[in-house]
């Protein structure tokens, strides 16, 4: 007899999440139409919520959620980063959840319900015409459960099917625009197509990484590193390929190529949702894969990374100088961010703190960012196009003064998260003696400045065409996402202080 | 000592002033002019009772005034003022021009569609944070401001300049700057990381001095090519004549009056006390380019068509002589150099606010929209000669003195260097005469007779806000002993750390008879 042990409640925040997807789907069978929406968005809202809260009562945990017979299995590894970045996610997801609730841009919401349908057919033309595509609630719940289990994978296999659950329903979300139809389908196909590669490529790592260490646990490949006597090019090809998947996921250059098409086509709340949330699951098992599973390799993988750093910080940030779509701006910016926060995963154990810090900041800030784009309206579509944005101060002073923070946010101007999170990520590329990088680092934020303070001179500096875009305000949801965004973006700028005590407790990997 | 927070509300005031100027509605111009008027008014009060309370003796704290409060305490970052000799002369430059250019700027925006209440609030911010750079002794604390100081500047030259290419200066102004900041970032991280962890000014100071060598070197560069661009010294220099030229006359003097002054007060409070022998080992390079940028910023400006662009190189050329001054590293040329900033402040301060009555006149600050204007204007024609010439340094005016003592103190150190620089007192005389001679002498341009603004002269506000400036620069001109006294322990202090012997600083008396 077998005896196993299971921590229920350090299970509870994933369990919540996936129970009251599969509730969700429930819902979208039994409950009419007229009253969908409520329930859908008031479950999702609740069961993050829930989530979030089971997630801070298990704080200061520091253990395996399985055992065998005493013995620890380390397949979920709930530990200080593991948590932070699961309440990170939590918190990141109600308030992207409220975007896509938001009904009063586009009537009927911003999605069709069948992304398959032939774009601009008769079915799609019909289908455009019906409110309501609430499947997208439990969509986004499973995304959201995949991604909290992305961050406390403690081996290989369960970091695989975490993976894949976050990023099925995403694939699927992207093709649901209701406007600009075709170029929603093409984003949902590429991502479909260069997340399928990606996937391939993490199992092929897997593989080499087991016929390596004989393990996929990612503490027992950080053993083999050390003492394993397979040969080493199975560690290097294994590491390369799980990189590979997991740096396109974080939108990496050379990893890169989709960010911008798919955050394009993507619908506004969906893209807000994938460069908030996605990007702290993909860098939070970033940091767990190489700070728990390959520390001891270190010397093996450091140069590569090195560059793929440098590249991503500099490439983001020219191809941004040249963007004419705001949304484009943005996917390069996040892609250069991705490369700042490269530095994080590099400096290893002493940057995990700041790292997460900097995921947190960035995530409320790059949400209202998108927030406020899905607001800009030209009609019945989204104004993304920056000429567009021209003298927005004048008739829209309120939401061009909250674009503007978020701008210089970005940019990282004192006073806002987006220095604070700079700084200490910086702070600590510095401390673990990465000087080249964050040399790099700055000279691209000086380079990504340009365009964000473009959009600022288009804002304030420039008159408006006569047929200027409007502002679609109020809108309740949508509103509430933009003021919790500044709200935080402002408060991380002014008294960080108690995220970085949170932070600097919650740095220490189990199995570190 | 004061027991009052003098130095937090020197802050915490024009920010006040400036959300409730900012609360005021667009239609209400008048009031929310007079609003901001009232609170750097009360700025210049509170500036007055720290000049007051200042302790001027020998054996004084280097520091005073000081206050701290924890803000961010992982970072060692605290909310800590302190206010030695040179900075108090910033403080008294900037809370004293802040409110000339103000009323300076009161009818700029009468005839364009800009807000009102948000140019004055920006003015209020752009205060609050320039004062906040003078008076912080934490690194990181400056940071904070330095950097925030960029955006109400920028949105000043970009929303409210003149010229088509005010968002282009703009730009330019705030990625240089920009640039420059964060290659600060990076020393100021690394002096953190190098030092455990501590960004206090004083303990710094007090502390061992940092090994010289490699790393030294490389965080005083990181440091000093962010004042460089700030101040601007040659070859940095390029946004200066463009943001000069394109941001409003009064906010022109506020830029290059007070926050150049930030560059070169921060090379004396952060780069000569923190990293001596990098400073050491720099200085003749600097001294280098400084001349550079004396001989060939006056030259340039001769060439200028447009009178603000023309003033902003004059000032590009009088950084030069604060840069001699500052790595001369001799008492009476540091001396010098900080008078010079002050008494820049007022001269060029004040060439900007005449230039800007000029172009509002005018509707233009070409050269060439101008010729023979004194006829109608004599009383302008004659303050604005009168502000040339105390940019050239005419004896009898504020900065005669200061650049003596720099050359005086420049000849000690290398006869040379001081020789050239001598020659940027004779460019001098001729960008000035000769600007004045183009503008206001020789033939009428017959267009002058057809703008009817061409012919009121000063106006009794225009004559209000150019009087203080006019005694202030004629009467430091003649007795400057209290400045030299304010800042020679500060002066003392800081050389120390990269002279050998002190000499003595020169009594003003000997000096300017």
């Amino acid at each position: 007899m077998s005896e196993m042990s299971i921590d229920w409640a350090g299970l509870a925040p994933m369990i919540i999440v996936f129970a009251s997807a599969f509730a969700g789907l429930l819902i979208e069978a039994s409950v009419p139409k007229a009253r969908r929406l409520v329930v859908q968005v008031g479950l999702a809202v609740l069961a993050l919520a829930a989530a979030f809260i089971a997630v801070v009562l298990n704080a200061g945990k520091s253990a395996t959620a399985f055992a065998l017979e005493g013995t620890d299995i380390g397949s979920v590894a709930l530990d200080g980063p593991g948590l932070f970045l699961q309440g990170t996610i939590a918190l990141l997801s109600v308030v992207a959840v409220l975007l896509l609730a938001e009904q009063r841009t586009t009537r009927g919401g911003d999605f069709v319900s069948e992304a398959a349908v032939v774009a601009d057919s008769a079915a799609d033309i019909a289908q455009r015409r019906e409110s309501g595509a609430t499947e997208i609630f439990p969509l986004t719940l499973f995304a959201v459960g995949g991604m909290m289990m992305f961050v406390v994978a403690g081996d290989l296999l369960t970091m695989f099917v975490a993976l894949e659950m976050l990023s099925l329903p995403l694939y699927l979300l992207c093709g649901l625009a209701k406007r600009r139809r075709l170029i929603s389908q093409e984003a949902a196909l590429k991502y479909f197509l260069l997340g399928a590669f990606a996937s391939a490529f993490f199992v092929y790592g897997m593989a080499m990484l087991y016929g390596f260490a004989g393990t996929i646990s990612l503490t027992g490949i950080n053993a083999a590193g050390i003492n394993s006597n397979e040969p080493r090019i199975l560690l290097y090809i294994g590491v390369g390929m799980i990189a590979v998947a997991m740096l396109f996921k974080a939108a990496a250059v050379p990893f890169h190529m989709w960010t911008p098409d798919v955050y394009t086509g993507a619908p506004t709340p969906v893209t807000a949702l994938m460069a908030a949330c996605v990007k702290v699951a993909a860098f939070g098992a970033l940091l767990r894969v190489f700070n728990v599973g390959l520390q001891s390799s270190a010397w093996d993988w450091h140069t590569i990374l090195v560059v793929i750093a440098i590249a991503t910080m500099i490439g983001g940030a020219i191809f941004a100088v040249t963007q004419r779509n705001i949304k484009r701006l943005l996917a390069y910016s996040s892609i250069a961010n991705a490369g700042y926060l490269l530095i994080g995963v590099i400096s290893l154990g002493d940057a995990v703190g700041q790292t997460m810090f900097y995921l947190a900041a960035y995530g409320f800030t790059v949400i209202a960012a998108f927030a406020v784009v899905s607001l800009v309206r030209d009609g019945d579509d989204e104004a993304t196009d920056l000429s567009r944005w021209a003298g927005l101060g004048k008739n829209s002073t309120g939401t061009a003064v909250i674009f503007t923070v978020l701008m210089l946010a970005l940019a990282g101007i004192p006073f806002t998260s987006g220095f604070t999170a700079k700084f200490s990520l910086f702070s600590a590329g510095l401390e673990a003696g990465e000087i080249g990088l964050v040399v790099v680092g700055v000279v691209s934020s000086a380079i990504l400045a340009f365009p964000y303070l473009r959009v600022v001179v288009l804002l304030w500096l420039n008159e408006p065409a006569p047929d200027a875009p409007t502002v679609n305000l109020p809108s309740p949801m949508a509103g509430t996402v933009v003021a919790a965004g500044v709200l935080a973006t402002v408060l991380l700028g002014v008294a960080p202080g108690f995220l970085l005590d949170i932070v600097s407790e919650a740095s220490t990997f189990l199995g570190t | 000592m004061n027991e009052l927070p003098l130095l937090s509300a020197l802050i915490a005031v024009p920010l006040i002033g400036a959300i409730i100027v900012a609360s005021v509605r667009r239609e209400q111009a008048d009031t929310a002019k007079w609003i901001a008027l009232a609170f750097s008014g009360a700025v210049a009060v509170i500036t007055a009772l720290i000049a007051i309370g200042f302790d001027y003796g020998e054996g004084a704290d280097w520091l005073q005034f000081t206050e701290s409060y924890t803000w961010i305490d992982a970072w060692d970052l605290n909310l800590s003022w302190g206010i030695d000799g040179i900075a108090l002369l910033m403080v008294v430059l900037t809370a004293g021009l802040t409110p000339i250019a103000m009323l300076a700027a009161w009818r700029d925006l009468d005839s364009v569609k800009r807000s009102v209440p948000a140019f004055f609030a920006l003015i209020l911010t752009l205060e609050a944070a320039m004062l906040a750079t003078f008076v912080s002794s934490n690194v990181l604390l400056f940071y904070f401001f330095f950097e925030a100081m960029l955006v109400p500047m920028y949105f000043l030259i970009g929303s409210y300049g003149t010229g088509t290419r005010r968002q282009y200066a703009a730009v330019k102004f705030f990625l240089y700057s920009l640039l420059g900041g964060l290659l600060m970032l990076v020393a100021v991280i690394g002096l953190w990381v190098a030092n455990g962890g501590i960004f206090d000014w004083q303990t710094l100071v007090e502390a061992e001095p940092m090994e010289a060598g490699t790393l030294q070197n490389w965080l005083f560069l990181g440091f000093f090519i962010a004042f460089a661009i700030k101040a601007p010294f040659f070859p940095f220099h390029t946004w200066l004549p463009d943001a000069g030229g394109a941001a409003p006359a009064a906010v022109a003097a506020l830029l290059v009056g007070v926050m150049d002054k930030i560059g070169t007060f921060a090379i004396l409070r952060y780069c000569v006390p923190l990293f001596p022998d990098a400073t050491q080992t720099f200085a003749p390079w600097i001294i280098g380019m400084s001349v550079i940028g004396v001989i060939y910023a006056a030259l340039v400006a001769i060439g200028q068509t447009d009178l603000k662009r023309l003033v902003a190189y004059t000032s590009i050329a009088h950084f030069g002589f604060i840069g001699v001054g500052i790595f001369a590293f001799t008492s009476s040329s540091a001396t010098g150099a900080i008078l010079y900033m002050f008494n820049h402040g007022l001269a060029t301060g004040l060439l900007f606010i005449v230039v800007g009555m000029l172009a509002l006149r005018r509707g233009s600050s070409s050269i060439g929209d101008y010729g023979g204007a004194a006829k109608t204007l004599p009383l302008l024609a004659g303050i604005f000669l009168f502000a040339g010439l105390a940019s050239l340094s005419l004896p009898g005016t504020a900065p005669f003195i200061s650049e003596f003592l720099v050359l005086l103190g420049a000849f000690t150190t290398s006869e040379p260097v001081a020789v050239v620089a001598t020659l940027g007192i004779i460019l001098a005389a001729a960008y000035v005469l000769w600007m004045y001679q183009r503008t206001m002498q020789g033939n009428r341009n017959p267009e002058l007779d057809d703008v009817p603004a061409m012919k009121r002269d000063l106006t009794v506000r225009e004559k209000a806000l150019i009087a203080p400036l006019v005694i202030a620069i004629l009467g430091f001109g003649f007795y400057p002993q209290p400045l030299i006294d304010a800042i020679t322990p500060a002066v003392d202090n800081t050389l120390q750390f990269v002279q050998d012997e002190p000499d003595q600083a020169p009594a003003a008396g000997e000096t300017n008879e």
